[in-house]
């Protein structure tokens, strides 16, 4: 089943349905939209222009790179350790992005490492070991790229979550140490609403999948002329990867980074406070 | 006799800033100990040092001859509780926050730990966040009381209460102190040191007050200080102790 989903732009071609390439005229198109967003911000003084175009060259940039790169990954005939090598790649970068939004967060990088490879290993354990996507590379790449982008969120909301709680809360923490109790016990109250909130977010999002807003996946897959059915299926197996994903992402960066907030000797070290 | 706690060149610092310098003095064991000083002099932070929520960068300290580095942290914070500045009442009721430091008491017990702090026992099905300053201060009292410290750390207790209730929370002190308990009390209040002092030790800038240090805080303290402490036994390098 996913095999023929995944070449279902080919598909689409062969039934003459809609073909989703746009080309490139069809992407100047699209920039008068970005030109709209210019003259919105010139006309309302917001001064964001040429933020708005350098965020649209980059993108441009960027996702041409990728494509290439992609072309490549994705070829039958390249080596799929290519695609592993990309993954880990970009496990690298998710995690300094993630750090990169979470400053005041301690070790955050090594940490963010850890819970993201074991998400994927679990995640893409699952998929490819039962044998629900083929290991190939136009399945790999997708499918850890979307495991671990959307694992950026969670991660970011936990950590930053898990700090300003226990800055905030210290006092109510420093109570509960002094009376004896051990670190663990002393901030399960805090690790658990951090947790919480960083995974809410994510449960929300897929509660509300088809209501109000149309995936990714499915919404790529339909454009490019696949039976709808068959496109929620693959992206209802998607999102339950996602979130179990995400749920792996946060609790492991969540009792990691609350170990590293505590002393072998159960005092809580002193924390920059979080701005969000 | 064993002191309750020795401090012999006892230093702290915190990312580069000295808090605590050469800090040396006894806690004889009986009777309250107030730590006294201006606020910011590190009086506090050194009550922390006692139950090792804050650790030493210099020096040594010991818990009736016990170096405090060689006792279980956690063992030792139960032996030594710290009641703090601000009552600090966990989420829930009464009841939930004394199950925090002694699971699984009955009621009966629980009471009785109310009782010891002259709360009334019916107090255990209400809100913690429901309670008076008093109340929620003397609910963490009692809460610090459930683990059977043989020391009690008070950290500014009554500073955020009003007259009445810190003077109930004052005579209960010196009724658990009558019974046998340790107690070291930090305070800026002259007033309140000379009421419950049996023991005065002078904290400025970090470290303990020469004697004119001393002498100028007494004479310029607190408004509800009252001038002189009662007589001097300085501590075994300088530390004033009144």
């Amino acid at each position: 089943m996913p095999e023929h989903l995944l070449l279902a732009t080919a598909a689409a071609d062969a039934d003459g349905a809609m073909n989703p390439a746009i080309g490139w005229g069809g992407l100047a198109t699209s920039l008068l939209l970005v030109a709209a967003a210019v003259a919105l911000s010139w006309w309302q003084g917001l001064r964001l222009e040429r933020e708005i175009l350098w965020a649209t060259a980059r993108a441009l940039l960027q996702l041409l790179a990728v494509g290439y790169v992609l072309v490549v990954l994705i070829d039958p005939d390249t080596p799929v350790v290519w695609a592993w090598a990309w993954v880990v790649a970009m496990v690298g970068f998710a995690a300094v992005t993630v750090r990169r939004r979470a400053r005041e967060v301690p070790g955050l990088t090594g940490l963010a490492v850890v819970a993201l490879s074991v998400s994927s290993a679990v995640s893409l354990g699952v998929v490819f070991g039962l044998q629900i996507y083929p290991v190939a590379g136009r399945a790999i790449v997708p499918i850890a790229g979307m495991m671990v982008g959307n694992s950026i969120g969670g991660l970011v909301v936990a950590a930053r979550r898990l700090i300003g709680e226990l800055s905030e809360r210290r006092p109510e923490v420093e109570a509960r140490l002094a009376l004896g109790q051990p670190w663990p016990e002393a901030s399960k109250p805090f690790v658990r609403d951090a947790l919480r909130t960083a995974l809410t977010s994510q449960i929300e999002s897929t509660k509300a999948v088809g209501l109000v807003f149309l995936p990714g996946a499915m919404t790529g897959l339909i454009l490019a002329g696949a039976d709808p059915v068959d496109a929620v299926l693959v992206q209802a197996a998607l999102m339950y990867l996602i979130l179990g994903c995400v749920a792996t992402n946060v609790v492991v960066v969540g009792l990691g980074l609350t170990r590293r907030l505590f002393t072998p000797d159960h005092r809580l070290v002193r924390l920059a406070r979080s701005r969000s | 006799m064993v002191a309750l706690f020795d401090l012999d060149g006892v230093g702290l610092e915190i990312d580069g800033h000295r808090i605590l310098d050469d800090v040396s003095f006894t806690v004889p064991d009986g009777g309250i100990t107030v730590l006294l000083g201006p606020s910011g002099s590190g009086k506090s932070t050194l009550l922390r040092l006692l139950n090792r929520l804050e650790v030493p960068t210099e020096g040594r300290i010991e818990l009736r001859g016990e170096p405090l580095a060689d006792l279980d942290p956690l063992a030792l914070r139960r032996r030594v509780g710290m009641v703090f500045q601000r009552p600090v009442v966990f989420p829930g009721t009464a009841r939930d926050n004394l199950l925090v430091a002694r699971p699984g008491a009955d009621d009966d017990d629980l009471a009785e730990r109310l009782r010891a702090v002259d709360l009334d026992p019916k107090v255990l099905d209400r809100l913690a966040d429901d309670l008076s300053g008093g109340e929620a201060q003397r609910l963490c009292l009692a809460r610090t009381l459930a683990t059977d410290p043989e020391v009690l750390l008070m950290d500014e207790p009554t500073s955020s209460l009003d007259p009445e209730a810190r003077d109930h929370l004052e005579r209960t002190a010196l009724g658990l102190v009558e019974e046998g308990m340790g107690m070291v009390w930090v305070t800026h209040d002259l007033g309140q040191a000379e009421r419950l002092g049996d023991h005065q030790v002078v904290i400025v800038a970090g470290r303990c007050a020469t004697e004119a240090e001393a002498q100028r805080f007494l004479a310029n303290g607190h408004a509800g200080g009252s001038g002189e402490p009662e007589g001097a036994a300085g501590s075994r390098d300088g530390g004033r102790r009144a």
